[in-house]
């Protein structure tokens, strides 16, 4: 059998991102530390002994034994809600993890980097730019994200100081703008990933995450750009996410 | 195109809890097409068991179904799986 194993964490901290979003910090005991882009199962044990397990991407860069998760509440998940309504420093769940040895970027791949996320899929993203940053990586990054409205841009005030030195981030903003915005209003797609994106002779390393129907629109345009199939990685989350 | 679809990522934990290498780096060729890719970009279909299929062809190329204490696996339609044992989990 394999080595993965169940092991307590403990709460140390909550932020709320977005009305729908929250950081959960945890300390993990024995965390022999994790890869940008890795993720981590959660598992839930009510008293009755019936159990349910998630899986979510791990947003904060390697850091010790501390571990910072991103969660989309779902109104009808029976585990983000858990997670996003009820969790305060001091409580303890399971998790196992680091998970996952093919949706991951360390500063010694270099790039440059193409980086696109629907929604909450900017989590593991989020951990590629946060890992560049605590290295001093100048790779070359592009990061285009969709979000549903400004105020559910995820990370949106951190993104913006992270900006510069390389790392440019695009958003599209899909179903509502605020009353200046001169950014793009619509789903990715070709177009946009022509102006906004990077040039497949650059030979970018391509990650996308996001919703299943937005990862396949995604990596079709992509590949039809011209995008070799083997660099553009896909991570995808079903109808929902989270 | 299926939205409950996902892919080798999703998967990962169990295959951790099940082999003692990384799988979702571990190439694996379709019996169908011939296409070779790393399980974490496989296809992944999750019901009364895990359904892995083709990426490029859709062909199935294995099942994992789990019952309590029990787990059968079967890669019928992959002809070869390669793994690396230097790639740490």
């Amino acid at each position: 059998m394999g080595g993965l194993s169940w092991q307590p964490a403990k709460v140390i901290q909550v932020l709320s991102e977005t009305p729908r979003v929250k950081t959960i910090a945890f300390d993990v005991e024995g965390w022999l530390g994790h890869r940008a882009g890795q993720h981590v199962d959660v598992r839930l044990t009510a008293e009755d002994g019936y159990q349910a397990e998630r899986s979510y991407s791990i947003a904060s860069a390697p850091s010790g034994r501390r571990i910072e998760l991103t969660v989309e509440r779902l109104d009808d998940g029976e585990v983000s809600t858990y997670l996003t309504d009820e969790l305060r420093p001091g409580d303890r769940i399971e998790l196992r993890g680091p998970i996952g040895g093919y949706f991951v970027w360390e500063p010694t791949q270099g790039g440059p980097l193409l980086l696109i996320a629907g929604g909450s899929g900017i989590v593991p993203l989020m951990a590629m730019i946060r890992e560049r940053a605590r290295a001093g990586s100048h790779v070359g990054t592009k990061l285009l994200f969709s979000s549903r409205s400004w105020d559910d841009i995820i990370y949106r005030d951190e993104l913006g100081r992270l900006s510069g030195d390389g790392l440019s981030v695009v958003h599209t903003l899909t179903r509502s703008q605020p009353p200046t915005w001169d950014g793009y209003a619509r789903r990715i797609d070709q177009e946009m990933l022509i102006e906004a994106g990077t040039d497949p002779d650059d030979r970018p390393r391509v990650y996308v995450c996001g919703p299943t129907p937005f990862v396949e629109a995604v990596a079709n345009a992509l590949v039809q750009l011209g995008h070799e199939p083997l660099r553009v990685k896909t991570e995808r989350f079903g109808a929902t996410g989270g | 195109m299926d939205e409950l679809m996902l892919d080798g990522n999703a998967i990962a934990g169990l295959l951790g809890e099940l082999f003692a290498v990384e799988m979702t780096t571990a190439v694996g060729t379709c019996s169908s097409c011939g296409a070779a890719g790393p399980v974490g970009a496989v296809h992944v279909y999750r019901g009364a068991g895990i359904v892995l299929r083709c990426p490029h062809c859709d062909a199935l190329l294995g099942t994992i179904v789990r019952a309590e204490r029990r787990t059968w696996i079967s890669l019928a339609g992959m002809r070869s799986l390669e793994l690396t044992a230097m790639d740490s989990r």
